[in-house]
């Protein structure tokens, strides 16, 4: 059904894990043996220059931020893998594990090598269990063939690999938080600047790419930045894109498809649809903190820069579709008590302003609410854009403040009539 | 009282630890794996932790009461925990939870009165494409419907008491 390349996904199939023998034959491990023949800095310069772009949810561009890394200091750096994968709607990091966790790997040992850090972290979260011990597997299959370990593929390099596996906590997705967590302090985020390049782990140049990210290096290396390019719709674009479809859709399954592709398609061709004959309202584009798209956007490119265009982002491409009997309202109250519960406490707009943004939302779902807690509202947003320590808060204003732009109508027909016109 | 972590686990934590630069890495996983033996840990499980690592019990706790996983207070022999964010929102889990807590005769947060189930909220699983979803244990159930639920509890039940 999916007539578009597929390129992390080209080995999936449902219910089963690919083995290393099966990797290797489809062209596993060659983007690392041509990694190895190129001087470090020269992985870097083709990684920037395919336009890779992190796939975690920032799309900062993957070779800027390796090219920011000290790879030359001597002493002790690392690679951490962000498996975290929190954010509701988000569930294509877990697929690509599921599926054929080698990319990873491989694709670790060649930003490894690219950044000479020796010792690289997994980090996953806690309920990807499945996904920690097919993990375990490949490293260990990885060791064994030499791709991992010491003095890898006969280069005198060495990279060891360990998986960590979390205990919960959306904020461990943080980069900082997550270096604490990997350290074993409690996991608040830490002040930036210093940024992890240049003190993270244990006070050491650190590097955080997520897993899809990296996953998608070894094939960049294997088939060059013009073939990476072209896989993108979007000519300004480059690469695929795991999307993972939920809510009120026919099919709600993880694709691999073209950046560039409408919304209209990915909800129609691949979603199937709004199930049950509905009409299509809303969506979040990519993950809990993305802000709404309506019909107005379903022939806008799900992409990086089309999305902010669109005062939205691309953020983990986890489509979240919302049929026309929804109230907007009720879904964003539903997203802020995640992000109010989910925030650390560490700092005061984060822990107060989420709470009682939670709690005029409250008032304006079940009907209590007057017009001066829509001025309220707006006032709270302020109060916490731009003002929280870390990027928690500025997420969760991302749907509070499209709720106020797109369905401000909305808001004040739960205010004028007293209760939930959705009910 | 039931042992918190077998003795040759302890020794295998000491011996990592020591020979680690920065034994602090290690208190998650060994709280975690007091969790997996003991069911949960409790203020001696914080103790052994720091005794162990050779680190301050206060740096342990500060640690273990971060994580919504790790459980500082009694549970029962199995946890539920029930996804309570947008997707699974979406497609029923407030009728999910309600479900849950009518048949098992408890609140969120609550331990049935034998002792088997505790039922927990949680955030997003990453089951988003198969909501509404729950976590017993390790094990994600999707798609879940009360059909569905009934089945998935009897089960756990019938494992609990082929456990004793």
């Amino acid at each position: 059904m999916n007539a578009y390349t597929q390129v992390l996904f080209k080995n999936r199939r449902p219910n089963e894990t690919v083995l290393l023998p099966e990797y290797e034959k489809n062209g596993g491990y060659q983007g690392l043996r041509a990694a190895m023949k190129m001087p470090p800095a020269e992985v870097c310069e083709l990684v920037k220059g395919s336009g890779l772009r992190g796939r975690g949810g920032a799309g900062f561009p993957t070779g800027i931020k390796w090219s920011f890394f000290p790879a030359d200091q001597p002493g002790d750096k690392y690679l951490v893998c962000n498996g975290d994968e929190m954010e509701p709607g988000t569930y294509k990091d877990r697929q690509l594990l599921l599926a054929d966790p080698h990319q990873l790997v491989e694709g670790m040992a060649i930003a490894a090598y690219a950044l000479q850090t020796q010792i690289g972290y997994i980090f996953l979260r806690y309920a990807y269990e499945d996904c920690f011990q097919r993990l375990e597997r490949a490293i260990e299959e990885a060791v064994e063939a030499g791709y991992l370990g010491e003095n890898i593929l006969g280069s005198g390099f060495d990279v060891e690999l360990h998986v960590h596996g979390s205990a919960g906590r959306y904020i461990l997705g943080e980069e900082t938080s997550q270096l604490n967590g990997l350290e074993g302090r409690r996991p608040n985020p830490r002040s930036k600047p210093p940024f992890p390049a240049q003190r993270g782990l244990f006070g050491r140049p650190t590097n955080v790419n997520n897993v899809e990210t990296l996953a998608t290096v070894p094939h960049i290396l294997t088939h060059g930045t013009a073939w990476f390019q072209a896989l993108a719709l979007n000519p300004e674009s480059a690469g695929t894109k795991l999307f993972g479809l939920s809510g009120h859709l026919n099919r709600t399954e993880c694709f691999e498809l073209p950046l560039g592709i409408t919304l209209r398609e990915v909800v129609e061709d691949f979603g199937g649809g709004v199930r049950g004959g509905k009409k299509f309202k809303a969506c979040l584009p990519g993950g809990a903190s993305t802000p709404y798209l309506t019909t107005d956007h379903l022939d806008v490119m799900m992409d990086f820069n089309p999305l902010e265009e669109a005062e939205s982002r691309l953020g983990t491409a986890g489509v979240t579709v919302f049929d026309e009997d929804t109230c907007m309202v009720a879904v964003t109250r539903n997203l802020n008590q995640f992000f109010a519960r989910e925030s650390c406490g560490w700092c005061t707009p984060c822990r107060e302003g989420l709470s009682t943004i939670s709690w005029l939302l409250d008032r304006i779902e079940f009907g209590r609410a007057t017009n001066d807690d829509l001025t309220m509202l707006k006032d709270q947003v302020k109060n916490i854009k731009g003002r929280s320590f870390c990027a928690l808060a500025e997420g969760a204003m991302g749907p509070v403040e499209a709720l106020l732009r797109l369905y401000e109508d909305e808001i004040k027909d739960h205010i004028r009539k007293g209760c939930c016109p959705f009910n | 009282m039931k042992e918190l972590l077998p003795q040759k686990q302890i020794d295998s934590f000491k011996a990592k630890a020591a020979a680690i630069a920065h034994p602090h890495e290690l208190i998650v996983d060994q709280l975690r794996a007091i969790q997996a033996h003991h069911g949960w840990v409790p203020d001696d499980g914080v103790l052994l932790t720091a005794e162990t690592l050779g680190v301050l019990p206060i740096e342990v706790e500060e640690v273990a009461t971060f994580y919504d996983k790790i459980f500082r207070r009694e549970v029962g022999k199995r946890v539920i925990h029930v996804c309570d964010s947008i997707c699974c929102w979406s497609t029923g889990a407030e009728m999910i939870t309600e479900h849950l807590m009518k048949t098992l005769g408890i609140g969120l947060g609550e331990t049935t009165a034998d002792g088997i189930f505790t039922l927990l909220p949680t955030c997003c699983l990453g089951a988003c494409g198969d909501a509404p979803a729950m976590m017993i244990g390790f094990t994600t159930h999707g798609f879940l419907t009360t059909e569905k639920i009934n089945d998935i509890l009897q089960r756990e039940r019938a494992a609990v008491a082929a456990e004793v």
